[in-house]
């Protein structure tokens, strides 16, 4: 039987590969959302953090949770938000364009 | 809700966030991506929410931290200025990097609140040793980044006789102490940890100090993927596919985005790791020659580029400094008006982080297709009548192309191509690489000296 740990090498490696070819196709004028995305899916950590902060018996390490909850969720919500707030700004200039390409 | 169910949704969870990433290829997709990974996030804390609650019912502390964390975060993504990007993308690393350690610590003390055998396997310790150091690094690291580009700290270079030996014995020791913990019996594992933890937070401060302001670029997309593989490796010791590809997939990215800054410098990696770049940035190499330079006032420079047929416009982190971008986008308009055909030519390194230079010029509304990329661009200079500099030095500094100069072979901005350039600058003083810049001396060059802002602005005044 294979053991849970070449699962997850296997995993691991195939989930790089992905990430190396989707991100080259990523246009360098988006390279700022894109680290901010990527930070904001980093936050992924959360998941982690909520086992951390709900055992059967909360003690300090339930405390530690608390503060890697707290942590964690800053970056998500924050991350995901600033990037929204970027894009909209790549967003609003389509019409303009328009206008401004008519000669 | 079964382990099946839950693993299930963590598929579809990253499935999501490799969408958002692929949204990236174009702006028009790019929100949409986003989304994506909105949609992902949601998915793997509900489903997590779920499975919390099915074993122990304690989701109360778990919500409560949700929701002060999130309302900081809503606060922090409203309030920060564009300017302010990679400071605030810095603190974001670091944030990761702590919870990744919390999350470690946590899973040392209690592993059965992750679903992990007691006491914990050997294997799954050697995991929480990689993901705790890689995270303790990413924090402090982090931390001086930050410290660095927002200016709380000096951003020259820290050198000192020895520093990369150091570096080097501790990460040893550091690894000692990992190996200690792996083998240690279930009652004596702390001191290990806490010492290899202790190590590896000063670790993340000495890798740092040493790398200078104009390297801001490469690090903090390093820290970009530090950040990336913390998550990984928490994801192999709490057994979680999901933490595992997501981890990667930003561990890749940040990969990529050190790669192609160091490219766009033409350095190498180490080169840049191992530090002491840009010691004394400003300091100009004043040779006895005296050369001249023809300077102009911003009417001059407003009628020449008045009268051209083309402009491409080379912005530099000088122009957001001066917060000059509205400005630029006014006179931009003025001269499309007349007939001009007014480009933006954008250099890899132009502003603090990868990418920034378009964003701030997104932010003033400049369209993006307006906007190009240096390759895309380069080839135009020679049939453009006239190139505008502002607030940009070594991104076009003709040097590059010279064997034996400093910054031989990174990849320049061939704005000296153009039938004229002009260049605005404060002073004469020297870029960040601290090199004299033959493009202002040029006979088609004229220089138009003073704040960014205030010259735009005098340009855009004298264009009616």
């Amino acid at each position: 039987m294979v053991d849970h740990i070449v699962y997850y090498l296997i995993i691991f490696v195939l989930a790089i590969f992905v990430g190396y070819h989707v991100v080259w196709s990523v246009t360098p004028a988006l390279h700022t959302p894109l680290m901010s995305v990527t930070n904001a899916i980093s936050a992924i950590v959360l998941v982690g953090a909520m086992l951390a902060a709900g055992p059967a018996a909360f003690d300090w390490g339930g405390w530690v949770g608390v503060a890697a909850v707290v942590l964690a969720s800053i970056n998500a919500v924050g991350g995901f938000l600033v990037t929204q707030r970027m894009l909209e700004m790549f967003k609003r200039k389509e019409p303009a364009a328009k206008r401004a390409g008519g000669h | 809700m079964s382990a099946n169910q839950v693993a299930l949704w963590y598929l579809v969870a990253s499935i999501c966030f490799i969408l958002a990433l692929k949204g990236l290829s174009h702006p028009s997709t790019a929100r949409r991506g986003n989304l994506f990974g909105i949609a992902g996030m949601v998915i793997a804390v509900v489903v997590t929410l779920a499975l919390v609650y099915s074993h122990t019912k304690n989701v109360g502390m778990i919500l409560a931290g949700i929701v002060v964390g999130g309302a900081i975060g809503v606060v922090v993504a409203r309030r920060v200025q564009m300017t302010q990007m990679p400071e605030l993308v810095a603190a974001f690393h670091s944030l990761v990097g702590m919870a990744a350690v919390l999350i470690a610590i946590s899973a040392i003390h209690d592993p059965g609140a992750f679903g992990l055998p007691v006491p914990l396997p050997s294997g799954n310790r050697l995991e929480l040793f990689i993901g705790t150091f890689i995270g303790a690094i990413t924090f402090s690291g982090s931390v001086i980044a930050f410290g660095k580009l927002s200016g709380r700290i000096r951003s020259a270079p820290v050198v000192f006789a020895g520093q990369h030996w150091l570096n080097l014995i501790l990460a040893l020791v550091m690894i000692g102490f990992g190996i200690a913990f792996f083998l240690a019996g279930d009652a004596s594992k702390w001191p290990p940890y806490i010492v290899m933890t202790a190590i590896a937070f000063v670790l993340g401060v000495l890798i740092i100090i040493p790398i200078g302001g104009a390297d801001m670029p490469v690090v903090i997309s390093m820290l970009n993927s530090y950040s990336g593989w913390a998550a990984a490796g928490i994801g192999f010791s709490l057994n979680n596919p999901m933490l595992i590809i997501a981890g990667s997939l930003v561990g890749s990215s940040g990969a990529i985005l050190s790669y192609i800054m160091c490219k766009a410098m033409n350095r190498s990696f180490v080169n840049v790791i191992l530090g002491g770049f840009g010691a004394e940035p400003g300091s100009v190499a004043a040779g006895g020659e005296q050369k001249t330079v023809k300077s102009g006032s911003a009417d001059d420079a407003a009628f020449v580029m008045g009268n051209a047929e083309s402009v491409i416009i080379v912005p530099g982190y000088g122009l957001a400094v001066a917060r000059a971008q509205h400005a630029v986008k006014e006179m931009a308009t003025k001269l499309r008006a007349k007939g001009v055909n007014v480009r933006y030519a954008i250099h890899p390194v132009a502003g603090r982080m990868p990418g920034h230079m378009n964003v701030l010029l997104a932010e003033a509304e400049v369209p993006y297709d307006q906007v190009f990329e240096m390759d895309d661009i380069n080839g135009e200079f020679g049939t453009t009548d006239v190139a505008l500099i502002l607030g940009a030095n070594d991104v076009v500094n003709p040097l590059a192309e010279q064997k034996g100069s400093p910054i031989y072979g990174m990849p320049i901005l061939e704005a000296y191509k153009a039938r004229t350039v002009i260049v605005n600058k404060r002073s004469m003083a020297a870029g960040y690489a601290g090199l004299d810049n033959p493009l202002f001396y040029m006979d088609k060059t004229m220089m138009v000296f003073g704040d960014a802002k205030k010259v735009v602005e005098d340009i855009v005044k004298a264009l009616d």
